[in-house]
């Protein structure tokens, strides 16, 4: 974090003394620092904090279709999304309950099988060998195509006359003429997940893989000498090793997984998202755009704002105190 | 340090949807055009044609000849179905939009109250050409009851019952005229893997409008004299029952169609003669050919409504044109309605479009069959109904459009829904509508 302004020519010098000396005489006036950083401050208030403020503001106002024209005019609510969004007791209420709940399975087991499948990948790749660069290649093929293309293709094969069931009736799992739906009903939510894990897991792999690079070879030597066994070797050294990028991984994995958008609006379709694979940026955006109820649709937006701040807060402490104890 | 970081990196994220609130507000749009009078007009048209380029195709020659009468330039957007009810709520919230656009007639009365529209009083009227020369019928689609209508109809549309005429002469059947006739006809055709009847039952535009007209054939109202939504009535339960029952009981469609989502996957299974009979809109034409069906092998009679029941088939379904109200060339703008309205207009535009004549005394030139012209009239002039004119109506089309999908979809991965369950999914939009108000 400590900004080094010293020449590399001054090999000498030593670091640690010079530095203060040298930032006072390079930065006359002490303007420059604000100068630099004001279009990146300036950038970021625009684009990230007016519209979390406006969003906010528009959550304690009745902003329907019939206010958008002049959305002074739509009239103050105080909480009263909110009590609309939260009384479980209401359709409204309910159907966010019930997103809520869909959306806290889908994530929990895409983010679980997205990293196991990118552990075990990068594990298998971790010792070199012949070919080894073609598999990374391949591997990282479904983070590398426009996710579009990716997600559309999906959706032709989950059609009922699509490649998934055809491969099912191949090996005898479904009959002929009575093929199982999959972007409609309870089999949604699993052709859902698939997609996000084969979207998902070659981030997992890339970064667990990055992280691998900096595990001591030496250990594997080592313990395989006092009879580690691959597993053993993993859980003791790997994992450990692995700790702060786990950390990062599994926080952001959570976080794009918990608010994926694209996959589902893409996989079924503006406005088709099925009732059981209902997720909550879904929700968010049919109950503001589809409805038109844009108050509403905020009061959601702040909740699940609230709902992601708390659990990262929780999160960060969990595991910095047991990076601490640890260490 | 870290910490703040992430919470910022999660505010971030979540703040999307605040964002694209925001991007309402100053998404991009084309400009009002040119502000100098008589400069240059800017109209988003909907996807009227097979595609986008087919509509620029139809457009430019009809708006040259207007161009070429009045000096008035005519700047062409066409907008996909998918996105322009987005592209218009976006230029309502932020004031930047075009002069002129074409509309979804049933979103007129939402449009209507947002107050963005100009009202087509008796001089605005007056300079269209009066309002006179349109479909009493169609007219009445043009903003909320009782209030000056801030659009007027361009293009007219009817339901129909399409028929394959060689299935059912084959069979010894005769078009039917009650929906009991229907059902009983469709089982018979139903055999192997043809279907007696094709349903977009996957569309939540589509089976929206089928919630309608079975209600006004059971006689039943959608929404009170007050404007508050009465979809858990019995007329109208029982009519999307009766819809549902299709594919439930009936198993006159197959489970496929709970898949269907864009408005042509049924047409195209008519086409290839998978099914015997579908409902749709006298736009088919255009699609039935393209997928190989003669016209001369089809024929259209009204959708029937059950013995006994009110004799309505269609709702007066259709595309209405708009101004916005802060437009800079009203005089401009209100010159090229009346051209778009007008009877050499419309005449040439009828036919790439399959739509009817909202003009009275105009002569059909959607299709060449003067028999499918005559009975479309008739639907159009005679059996259908205006959907709701109250505010609510977007939100009726989405919550209970979806509600439908989600019955189909049930009846396809499940088997079966109760009636208890048709009235809950019912009750569930009734609440959102309200939510929406």
């Amino acid at each position: 974090m400590a900004v080094t302004t010293e020449r590399p020519t001054v090999a000498s010098r030593t670091p640690g003394a010079a530095a203060p000396k040298n930032r006072k005489r390079h930065l006359p006036g002490g303007w420059l620092p604000f100068a630099l950083i004001a279009p990146a401050v300036i950038l970021e208030i625009l684009i990230h904090i007016a519209p979390m403020l406006v969003g906010i503001w528009i959550s304690f106002i009745k902003l329907t279709q019939l206010y958008i024209a002049n959305w002074g005019a739509a009239p103050f609510l105080g909480f009263g999304n909110y009590q609309v969004s939260l009384d479980f007791n209401s359709a409204l209420g309910a159907s966010l309950l019930q997103s809520f709940a869909i959306t806290c399975a889908y994530t929990v087991v895409v983010v679980a099988i997205s990293w196991i499948i990118g552990m075990a990948a990068a594990v298998a790749l971790q010792r070199a060998f012949r070919g080894r660069a073609i598999f990374r290649t391949l591997f990282l093929v479904p983070y590398a195509i426009p996710m579009y293309a990716g997600i559309i293709a999906w959706k032709f094969m989950f059609q009922q006359t699509g490649a998934v069931n055809h491969f099912l009736t191949q090996i005898g799992l479904a009959s002929a003429n009575h093929e199982p739906f999959w972007l409609i009903g309870g089999n949604a939510l699993p052709a859902l997940m698939t997609v996000a894990i084969w979207k998902t897991w070659p981030f997992a792999f890339l970064m667990l893989m990055a992280g691998l690079q900096s595990v001591n070879e030496d250990l594997y030597e080592a313990a395989a000498l006092d009879g580690a066994r691959p597993f053993r070797q993993w859980r003791s050294i790997t994992l450990p090793g692995l700790g702060p990028v786990n950390r990062v991984l599994v926080l952001v994995l959570f976080l794009w997984t918990f608010n994926d958008f694209n996959t589902p609006y893409i996989l079924f379709g503006v406005g088709n998202a099925p009732p059981q694979a209902d997720l909550i940026s879904i929700h968010i955006y049919n109950t503001s755009f589809q409805n038109q109820s844009f108050g509403l649709g905020s009061s959601m937006s702040v909740l699940l704002l609230l709902f992601l701040l708390v659990v990262t807060g929780i999160y960060l402490l969990v595991s910095n105190r047991r990076a601490k104890d640890n260490a | 340090m870290k910490f703040s970081r992430h919470k910022k990196l999660a505010g971030a994220i979540v703040g999307t949807a605040a964002i694209a609130l925001l991007a309402a507000g100053c998404s991009s749009g084309s400009g009002a055009g040119g502000s100098t009078k008589g400069a240059t007009l800017t109209y988003w048209a909907s996807n009227q044609g097979t595609s986008l380029a087919n509509d620029k195709a139809v457009l430019t020659p009809e708006l040259n000849k207007f161009t070429k009468q009045t000096g008035i330039k005519v700047k062409l957007e066409v907008i996909g179905w998918n996105n322009l009810q987005t592209r218009i709520n976006t230029a309502v919230s932020s004031g930047v939009g075009p002069d002129v656009v074409n509309i979804g007639n049933t979103w007129a009365p939402y449009l209507g109250a947002t107050g963005a529209f100009l009202p087509y009083d008796s001089a605005n009227m007056k300079a269209i050409g009066g309002q006179d020369k349109f479909v009493a019928t169609a007219l009445a689609t043009g903003g909320q009851q009782g209030k000056t209508v801030t659009s007027v109809p361009l293009y007219g549309l009817a339901y129909g019952l399409y028929y394959n005429k060689k299935m059912f002469s084959d069979a010894g059947l005769t078009p039917p005229t009650t929906w009991e006739d229907m059902v009983t006809d469709a089982k018979k055709l139903t055999t192997g893997s043809v279907h007696g009847m094709g349903l977009e039952a996957g569309s939540y535009t589509e089976n929206v409008h089928f919630a309608f007209i079975t209600a006004e054939q059971n006689g039943g109202q959608l929404f009170d004299s007050a404007g508050k939504p009465t979809f858990t009535s019995d007329a109208v339960v029982s009519g999307v029952q009766r819809y549902i029952d299709l594919m439930q009981t009936d198993k006159v469609v197959d489970t496929s169609n709970a898949q269907y989502t864009n408005g042509t996957e049924a047409s195209a299974d008519f086409a290839k003669g998978k099914v015997a009979m579908i409902v749709n809109q006298d736009n088919a034409g255009p699609n039935l050919t393209a997928d190989g069906m003669d016209p001369s092998a089809y024929g259209v009679v009204a959708i029937p409504a059950p013995a006994g029941g009110q004799q309505v088939s269609s709702g007066i379904q259709g595309i209405n044109l708009s101004v916005f109200k802060n437009t800079k060339n009203q005089a401009a703008a209100l010159k090229f309605v009346k051209f778009m309205t007008s009877a050499a207009t419309q005449g040439v535009l009828g036919k790439p479009y399959a739509s009817i004549p909202v003009l009275k005394g105009v002569t059909p030139t959607f299709t060449s069959d003067p028999v499918i012209a005559k009975t479309f009239s008739d639907i159009y002039n005679n059996r259908s109904k205006p959907y709701p004119l109250v505010p609510l109506e977007g939100a009726f089309e989405t919550n209970v459009g979806n509600a439908l999908n989600n019955l189909f979809a049930t009846v396809a991965t499940k088997g079966s829904v109760s009636t208890a369950q048709i009235k809950a999914a019912l009750q569930a939009a009734q609440d959102k509508t309200n939510a929406a108000g």
